[in-house]
């Protein structure tokens, strides 16, 4: 079943690479939808996010002082400065395990 | 005129400094599916039929918090929409190519490769082989992406639970978008999407994962509209 659902989101994933280049010619995509796609991104990860680090694995939210929000605060501010992505994952991830662990 | 061969190399060497983060990204999507308890050959299956890193990772969460196939697979594809958005710029340089050959390329465009591509062909319109360099970078990230997933799956099952390295999953994404924090337009919406998701969490099948960015994307295209 699980193996079924990734052949799909394979084919789903490579329609979305091939259309336009093999399929479509690019002037079908007008410059509103282009310019709306350059938000997707922005629109589609949050909501892989705040789940991720607000709701626990017990579907509740969690409290204000928990380890994941300090390290991802963290994160954000590493990543927005330093322009890295690896430092972003590896201060986020230390920091959580510091007020883990300690 | 380049020829295909230097095509292909400047490809392969324009697109190298990304394999820093595309790297530990593979490893980090081979370690967490097996974290997340699914089997070895299906986390590495993914890296082939889909090739999509952040659209794999979603994936698996998905399937492991117990949404159903058909959304974890949409919400794949809504993921890599984007795409649509690399193909309509690249087939400008593509044209000439038999429809065969636009088949074939077609699986190796992704964004470092895209990004880096799209950039030589800007400079370089008049080459005859010009798609060698899409071939470069595409199929150097191909290689690196399947050595990397293999080496985070196995890597994944020596990693204790204990660690809590799901929590590298929304610092991936943090990783991705934080430097579309600077504009504003773009925070507006990625708050909407996940306040959204936080509201819709409790929707059936994990639908938040598809209504969210389609709410988002609606009031991405209002802020287009007002900007005007």
């Amino acid at each position: 079943m699980t193996w079924l659902s990734i052949i799909i989101a394979g084919i789903l994933t490579y329609f979305t690479r091939m259309t336009m280049i093999a399929l479509i010619s690019r002037d079908m995509l007008g410059d509103r939808i282009k310019a709306v796609l350059t938000y997707v991104p922005s629109a589609v990860f949050p909501a892989i996010i705040f789940p991720a680090i607000f709701i626990n694995d017990y579907e509740v939210f969690i409290e204000m002082n928990d380890p994941k929000i300090f390290g991802a605060i963290v994160a954000i501010v590493v990543g927005y400065f330093s322009k890295n992505v690896i430092a972003t994952i590896l201060s986020g991830l230390i920091s959580y395990w510091i007020i883990l662990f300690f | 005129m380049l020829s295909k061969k230097q095509l292909f190399t400047r490809g392969m060497l324009d697109v190298a400094p990304h394999m820093l983060s595309v790297i530990p990204f593979g490893i980090i999507c081979g370690a967490i599916g097996i974290e997340l308890g699914f089997n070895p050959y299906l986390v590495y299956g993914m890296s082939i039929v889909i090739f999509g890193g952040a659209s794999q990772i979603v994936f698996l969460q998905l399937i492991s918090g117990g949404a159903s196939s058909l959304i974890a697979a949409t919400s794949v594809g809504v993921i890599n929409s984007r795409h649509l958005l690399y193909g309509a710029v690249l087939s400008e340089y593509l044209e000439k190519l038999s429809f065969i050959k636009k088949l074939l390329i077609s699986y190796l465009v992704v964004d470092q490769g895209f990004a880096e591509s799209n950039k030589f062909f800007k400079k370089n319109k008049n080459e005859q082989y010009l798609h060698y360099h899409l071939i470069g970078t595409g199929s150097t990230l191909w290689v690196c992406w399947q050595i990397s997933t293999l080496a985070g799956i196995i890597l994944g099952s020596f990693v204790p639970e204990e660690l809590g390295l799901k929590f590298a999953i929304p610092l991936t994404f943090i990783a991705i978008i934080v430097q579309d924090l600077k504009k504003i337009d773009h925070v507006i919406v990625m708050l909407v999407c996940g306040i959204s998701s936080l509201i819709f969490f409790n929707a059936p099948f994990k639908s938040y994962i598809i209504i969210s960015p389609i709410i988002a994307l609606f009031v991405a295209a209002l802020i287009l509209r007002l900007k005007k």
